[in-house]
């Protein structure tokens, strides 16, 4: 294999998040390691989702410490996450549904065009340069995605599927060296599935690109992930590869137990 | 000391119309998410009704109960011709859609009525208080004391019904989950018609009160423009913070007014009156950059 | 038939960049623009440059500004009179005031002084949302409308505020007839049309829009949410001041505060939304409607009542008026959402089917 796992470049130590009497996270610490894919999973309300927003600074733990490429923090912000080369989709699309699939996925780029607003109400070279320049990248993504033959639809008349695909494309292209993905199958049948694994492996094998996932589909999950961190209740209650966690009994009591 | 205790019971006491105007709204926010710009017409349009159905001869309790219906048939109406129709779009849609009912009921109520000032007579005298007068030598209406204690009456009767009948229970579950008050067994549709017709309610006892000290007229609607700076400060959802916040606008715009233009008038010369006008809406403005939750509203992290 | 891209192959992306990548719609626009500059000045009478066309290209300006701010950016507002209003005052008060000032220049330092203001009421935006913000908005449109009444400098000492605005000259030019003032308001918002529409195809635009439709991920995505809500407040409130000067110097010669009312703000809403919320093209036909909807009602409704014998009078047509104005409110938002622009969209993809429908 091309891809070779790295240093840990993103720790998290003894995280807490609470919303008013919610305890959404409590005391948990994980780390990931540069080009690997990390799963996390766990029944519904385990945190999750919570965990994602704290690594990328939505949400803002009341405890604990991020460690991100060496640099220790009581919490990230989302700027500067972005900054850091971080991208994401959420487990509810958030995709722009007012715009078109190219526009979202220009938009994704967004930090990496520097003309401001009077050049471009002006459209001087500059800025028709630079607009130019990002349409060919993010032309880049669209092939890699196969969506050459909507690019002009509003996201929002989009089936479901293609809505979260386009949600991956924005994401990419940003060039993320970190991408965090919360639900990126669910709601999709076994194709549309097998499509999207083959996009996550092939960014990873690819560009290298680090990739913390959220799944509940358990095949999908022992298949792509190079280790496994499971919550449940906000609490971590295994981590480590994937057979390992398959066979820790308290994973199988407290989550794969309570599938069936 | 007197003046400025004249002045603050004052504007405690048309305070609390503001709350009631505000308390239409908190009721149509709560029951179907729908912030109802109409709150004001609705008042105009009430009182207008109220007036109406006087000068065809009819006695107060008779034209109330008419006008009430009158509300009721307009609340029906805006729920099945325009809310239900529009059940998918984005609050700030329906927001607008209340817009355009502000204008068709502005237009409409002087179309059937007439555009006049009226003058509403419902037997309260407008004196100063002899008691309060005689002790403390402070001015307070009669007027204004018995209206503020009949909305405090409404808003008593409106808890005790939400608390207390099915249909009020209804209401609350249904402002607390839509989901959960279908099991009730009440089609939601009801439901908002229901508290259009509440609101409705609150709009005529509103336009009456208001219509009965100022004469009913189209002015009508700008105060009750002012019931949304109450909102802000009391929170969208909280019938408590209706009642504090329009307590709060009331007295804080009348000392304003009192006390502000002598001040400008040292510093700038010229005469500086009317600061009643965009006071509370300045003041709202200024406590949303600190406490944009309200007073009452709890702080909340949006899901994603 | 005739209308259709087909043929016409894009081999570049510049190409399809274009702001009318169809070649019909680029030959449309520059007859429509040929007919505005050259025909119009020669054929129109006066009452319509100064009830029609003057009018109808300042509403359209300042529609433009307010669909920047709540259709592009997401952001309500309930004031875009107030800020017609500081940059009509801000104009006339660098005119008046500043010798050998330049007409132009006035105007674009009433706009900015109307994007300055724009920014300080807009601050409350980076915490607040949807209708919490209107009524924040009607704060700048009570507060700003009180002070142009009551403090006497901002009027050049006049009485109550009214300005009566000094001829426009440029360059010893004298635009004093209407045909002139047509033609300068008719460069004007076109160019300012041009660029709003550069500004939404770009960056900049498409950020308003990211922050309008999902503001977290727009967060996520690196967007400074604070410097696209506040830029927006700024561009928006600069087209509503330009278009508040050009209403004093070009369209009515003498304004007062109470001109500027809530009215007013209203008025310029409906136009957006009877147009196309987040649409430039939609801003020009909102404000077509609402102009010429009370002008049609004032021939039609007398004529109506006539021919059923009903009494009537002015106060009536005022009333229906707010009825209707009302009714096609909830109509737009009821039936098409996006307004007349939508409209037309559809009727140019019936178009290009045509004649075979599909
Ligand atoms: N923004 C929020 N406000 C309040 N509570 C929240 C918020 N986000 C998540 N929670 C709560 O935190 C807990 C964990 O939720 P989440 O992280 O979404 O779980 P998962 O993604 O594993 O299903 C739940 O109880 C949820 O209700
Ligand atoms: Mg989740």
């Amino acid at each position: 294999m091309a891809r070779q796992i790295g240093e840990v470049i993103l720790d998290l130590k003894n995280i807490s998040l609470r919303f008013g009497g919610v305890k959404a996270l409590t005391d948990i610490s994980f780390n990931v390691r540069e080009h690997e894919i990390r799963a996390i999973i766990g029944p519904n309300g385990a945190g999750k989702s919570s965990m994602l927003n704290v690594i990328n600074g939505v949400y803002h733990p009341q405890e604990g410490e991020i460690i991100f490429r060496g640099e220790h923090r009581k919490d990230m912000d989302t700027h500067d996450a972005a900054k850091g080369g971080f991208a994401r989709t959420f487990q509810n699309i958030a995709l722009f549904k007012g715009m078109s699939v190219l526009d979202n996925l220009m938009t994704g780029r967004n930090l990496k065009m520097k003309c401001n607003f009077l050049q471009h109400a002006l459209w001087w070279g500059s800025a028709q340069k630079e607009e130019l320049e990002h349409r060919k990248k993010v032309e880049e993504v669209i092939d890699f995605l196969e969506i050459e033959h909507i690019r002009k639809t509003p996201v929002g008349r989009l089936p479901y599927g293609l809505q979260k695909r386009v949600e991956l494309g924005r994401a990419l292209a940003a060039e993320p060296s970190m991408l965090l993905l919360d639900e990126p199958m669910a709601g999709m049948n076994v194709e549309e599935k097998q499509d999207m694994c083959r996009f996550i492996l092939d960014v990873n094998d690819q560009f290298g690109t680090t990739i913390v996932l959220i799944e509940h589909d358990m095949g999908v999950v022992m298949d792509i992930s190079d280790r496994v961190v499971v919550l449940d209740y906000g609490k971590k209650i295994g981590d480590g590869e994937p057979d390992e966690v398959k066979n820790n009994p308290e994973v199988i009591a407290a989550y794969l137990g309570t599938q069936h | 000391m007197q003046f400025f205790l004249e002045v603050l019971i004052g504007g405690l006491l048309s305070g609390v119309m503001y709350s009631l105007v505000a308390l239409g709204f908190v009721l149509i926010f709560k029951a179907s998410g729908v912030f109802n710009f109409a709150q004001g017409a609705m008042v105009y349009f009430a009182a207008l009704s109220l007036v109406g159905v006087m000068g065809k001869g009819a006695p107060l309790w008779l034209a109330f109960i008419l006008a009430f219906g009158i509300m009721t048939i307009l609340g029906i109406a805006t729920e099945k011709f325009v809310l239900r129709k529009m059940v998918n779009q984005a609050p700030i849609s329906l927001f607008m859609a209340t817009i355009g009912l502000a204008f068709f009921i502005e237009g409409l109520a002087p179309l059937l009525w007439g555009n006049d000032v009226r003058a509403l007579e419902i037997g309260l005298v407008d004196e100063p208080i002899p008691y309060l007068l005689d002790s403390f030598n402070i001015v307070v209406s009669s007027f204004d004391l018995t209206a503020a204690g009949l909305a405090l009456a409404l808003v008593a009767g409106l808890a005790l019904f939400f608390q207390f009948t099915r249909v009020g229970r209804a209401l609350r579950a249904v402002a607390d989950d839509h989901q959960a008050a279908l099991s009730i067994g009440i089609p939601l549709q009801h439901i908002w018609a229901l508290v259009w017709a509440v609101a409705g309610f609150v709009a005529l006892v509103a336009g009456m009160l208001w219509g009965s000290r100022n004469g009913v007229q189209f002015a009508l609607t700008f105060t009750a423009l002012k019931a949304l700076p109450v909102l802000i400060l009391g929170g969208f959802t909280s019938v408590p913070g209706a009642i504090v916040g329009g307590l709060i606008i009331g007295a804080s715009e009348k000392l304003a007014e009192i006390y502000i233009p002598p001040v400008m008038q040292s510093m700038f010369g010229g005469n500086f009156g009317g600061i009643e006008g965009w006071f509370p809406y300045v003041m709202a403005l200024l406590f949303l950059l600190v406490r944009p939750e309200g007073l009452f509203g709890e702080k909340h992290i949006d899901r994603v | 038939m005739f209308y259709r891209e087909t043929g016409q192959f894009k081999n570049s992306y510049a190409a399809d960049q274009q702001v009318f990548p169809i070649r019909q719609d680029r030959v449309g626009i520059a007859i429509l623009l040929a007919v505005a500059f050259l025909v119009v000045p020669l054929v129109a009478g006066n009452y319509w440059f100064n009830a029609i066309f003057i009018p109808f290209l300042i509403f359209a300006l300042a529609a433009l500004g307010l669909n920047i701010l709540t259709g592009y950016a997401g952001q309500l507002s309930l004031g875009s009179a107030a800020f017609m209003a500081v940059g009509a005052y801000a104009a006339y008060n660098f005119q008046v005031r500043v010798e050998g000032m330049p007409i132009l220049m006035s105007f674009i330092l009433g706009g900015l002084t109307a994007a300055g203001v724009g920014i300080l009421f807009g601050l409350p935006s980076l915490r607040i949302k949807g209708f919490y913000l209107a009524v924040a908005t009607l704060a700048a449109q009570f507060f700003i409308v009180w002070c142009l009444t009551k403090f006497p400098y901002l009027s050049n000492n006049s009485s109550s505020g009214v300005i009566s605005v000094p001829g426009v000259e440029m360059l010893g030019f004298k635009f004093d007839t209407p045909q002139s003032r047509y033609l300068l308001v008719l460069s004007i918002v076109t160019s300012m049309a041009l660029l709003a529409k550069n500004m939404v195809r770009s960056t900049t635009g498409r950020s308003w829009m990211a922050v309008r439709d999902m503001d977290v991920a727009a967060e996520v995505i690196g967007i400074r949410l604070m410097r696209t809500k506040l830029l927006a407040f700024a561009v928006s409130s600069f087209y509503c001041g330009v278009a508040g000067a050009l209403y004093a110097f070009c369209y009515l010669g003498s304004v007062e505060p109470d001109g500027f009312s809530l009215d007013l703000s209203f008025k310029i809403l409906f136009m957006i939304i009877v147009g196309g919320v987040g649409s430039i093209l939609g801003s020009f036909l909102g404000a077509a409607f609402i102009l010429l909807l009370p002008i049609f009602l004032d021939i039609t409704l007398p004529a109506i009542a006539g021919l059923l014998s009903l009494p009537f009078d002015s106060a009536t047509v005022s009333h229906i008026q707010l009825m209707v104005f009302g009714a096609l409110i909830m109509f737009f938002l009821i039936v098409e959402p996006h307004g007349l622009a939508r409209l037309w969209q559809i009727g140019k993809e019936k178009l290009r089917l045509w004649p075979f429908p599909h």
